[in-house]
């Protein structure tokens, strides 16, 4: 998961570095990530099993990132990794995909859920980058998810532009949730105070055992050569319906020659 | 020899627009050398210039999507040391070009609308407001085209194919197709691609047959807005916004969508914007080149009319 500026608000790129400037907009919970935390909580609340499934967070990004993992925790995940480090700025999906493997290799994992991007950057490759890291197979732009704890199988409905493809995988794999596989819960007044209990592991490069090179804008293999903000688009014609809306618009069509 | 890796590819034996944009892309760096998986579509390949086919015809890459054509492109990567690959932004492109990126030791670049001598790529970001020039700085640049980046030429050459043999590793075939289900299109063109778009939301009160048929008279596709999807009333595949699709059309038509910031997102870099709304403070109106405040039940059918009228 990660924390993202909050989607309705106006985001911008630094002078000085060309990344996010995030100091200026309200940071929330990447929308997009509630859907692979509802997912989670509803496969676990689904299992009958005598061992209890444990819903483990895992985010990296600056100390306020806590504030999503709070939000995470209270709509009922169990624990989270925080990965936080001051050279970890500037990270492409590149180093970004390294830390979130790194941290996930070393633990038992039975399977990643992910939301398909970020809203922010919007590259929307993590989760196969992931897999790629990993060595795990990927189950990408899930519309459906089905566990199958014993056989440990996992089948998803992946949805594409062409269609949906039935596909499955054994665990451990990573997969990606598209919006449309649930409705994110609302936190619960329960879950909201006990959120402020639940334990939150943080982790530096040097526990990974990451150099500091290989991330942030040292280890990125893209950079920023320079950017503009465009001015605001500018409102043209605006007419109210008298009868002949729909021929007037068909002639503006054809001035500009799209009819 | 400059070349440049394309991934190609095709719908039923018809190379995609987004490979026609990709090939003509490539010519601007040297000699595109195609990547193609099934029908041999060689001869349209070669339209674009590419002088040099590679056909991928196992049976994996029908059964598991991604994986192997990040195997088959490594292994082009490395037979060719090759000046870029270039591949179409879609979804299965991304994560092919992220994957590839992270198997070849190179820097990735998504969603460029166009791309400058040394690669360096040119992308709209957050919904079209800035726009940012970046450049891979290690290995070979692996860059996805946004669609509609630019209007394909042909340069026609002589077709050469040559068939591209694989060993895809176990990891490869672990996550598999067990089925599918083909989306119903009805003949419209793909919304990514549309060089027209006419969208549909909240004020269609779920009846979108005024939307669809100005979308058949223009040869456009249909977009919805979340708020439509969310409702049921049209496919989660066409919903355009912050989530969804962000299009680029030469014509978007905003029909009954209030315009807020998150569908805004996805389609205020289009080149010209209709919005029809009952609502005179609709925000879509702050971005509309052309706005109608009126009932879309009335100006719809009206404007279609006149379309086909001009066309007869």
């Amino acid at each position: 998961m990660k924390q993202a500026p909050d989607s309705v608000a106006q985001k911008n790129l630094k002078e000085s570095d060309s990344t996010l400037d995030r100091a200026s907009v309200d940071a929330v919970l990447n929308d997009l990530d509630e859907y692979a935390i509802e997912a989670a909580l509803q496969f676990s609340e689904a299992q009958t099993s005598e061992i209890p499934n444990r819903i483990t967070l895992l985010s990296m990004g600056p100390e306020r990132a806590t504030e999503a993992i709070r939000k995470g925790f209270s709509m009922g995940a169990d624990d989270a990794i925080h990965v936080v480090d001051s050279a970890l700025a500037g990270s492409d999906a590149l180093a970004t995909s390294l830390v979130l493997a790194t941290v996930i290799a070393d633990r038992e994992v039975d399977f990643v859920l992910c939301g398909t991007e970020s809203t922010d950057a919007r590259m929307a490759v993590i989760p196969a980058m992931l897999a790629e890291r990993l060595g795990w197979p990927q189950l990408t732009f899930a519309g459906e998810i089905e566990v199958d704890a014993t056989a440990r199988i996992v089948r998803i409905k992946r949805m594409t532009d062409d269609g949906v493809e039935s596909m499955e995988s054994p665990m451990p794999c990573v997969i990606s949730v598209v919006e449309q596989i649930n409705e994110p819960r609302y936190p619960s007044f329960k879950n909201i105070m006990a959120a402020k209990k639940k334990p939150v592991e943080t982790l530096s490069l040097t526990d990974l055992g990451i150099a500091s090179d290989q991330v942030g804008s040292a280890g990125s293999r893209t950079t920023v050569v320079d950017f503009a903000v465009l001015p605001p688009r500018a409102a043209g014609v605006k007419v109210t319906d008298d009868g002949t809306g729909g021929d007037q618009l068909v002639a503006f069509l054809a001035a500009k020659k799209l009819v | 020899m400059n070349q440049v890796l394309v991934l190609v590819e095709q719908l039923s034996g018809q190379i995609t627009r987004a490979s026609t944009e990709l090939l003509t892309m490539a010519r601007r760096f040297g000699t595109p050398i195609a990547f193609i998986v099934g029908d041999d579509v060689s001869a349209q390949v070669s339209q674009y210039g590419a002088a040099k086919v590679f056909r991928g015809v196992a049976p994996e890459y029908d059964l598991h999507p991604v994986a192997p054509w990040v195997d088959a492109l490594a292994a082009l990567v490395t037979q060719l040391s090759p000046e870029a690959v270039l591949i179409a932004s879609s979804a299965k492109g991304k994560e092919i070009a992220g994957r590839l990126a992270i198997r070849v030791g190179s820097g990735v670049i998504t969603d460029a609308v166009d791309i400058s001598e040394g690669f360096v790529a040119t992308q709209s970001i957050f919904g079209g407001s800035t726009v940012v020039h970046s450049k891979v700085t290690e290995g070979i640049p692996i860059i996805t085209l946004a669609p509609n980046a630019l209007e394909p030429t042909a340069s026609p050459v002589e077709p050469s194919v040559e068939d591209l043999v694989v060993s895809f590793g176990e990891i490869t075939t672990a996550a598999r197709v067990t089925g599918r289900e083909q989306a119903t299109k009805g003949g419209r063109p793909d919304l990514g691609e549309a060089s027209i778009v006419v969208s549909g939301g909240r004020g269609t009160n779920g009846d979108f047959a005024a939307v669809e048929g100005l979308a058949d008279a223009l040869g456009a596709a249909v977009g919805a807005s979340r708020a439509a999807v969310d409702a049921g009333w049209y496919p989660y595949t066409h919903q355009v916004g912050q989530t969804g699709k962000s299009v680029s059309p030469q014509l978007y038509i905003a029909c009954g969508i209030s315009g807020a910031i998150q569908h805004r997102a996805g389609m205020q870099t289009s080149k010209t914007i209709v919005a029809v709304n009952k609502d005179p403070d609709a925000p879509i109106f702050e971005i509309a080149d052309f706005g109608v405040v009126g009932d879309l039940f009335a100006v719809l059918p009206q404007a279609t009319t006149a379309i086909n009228a001009r066309k007869a």
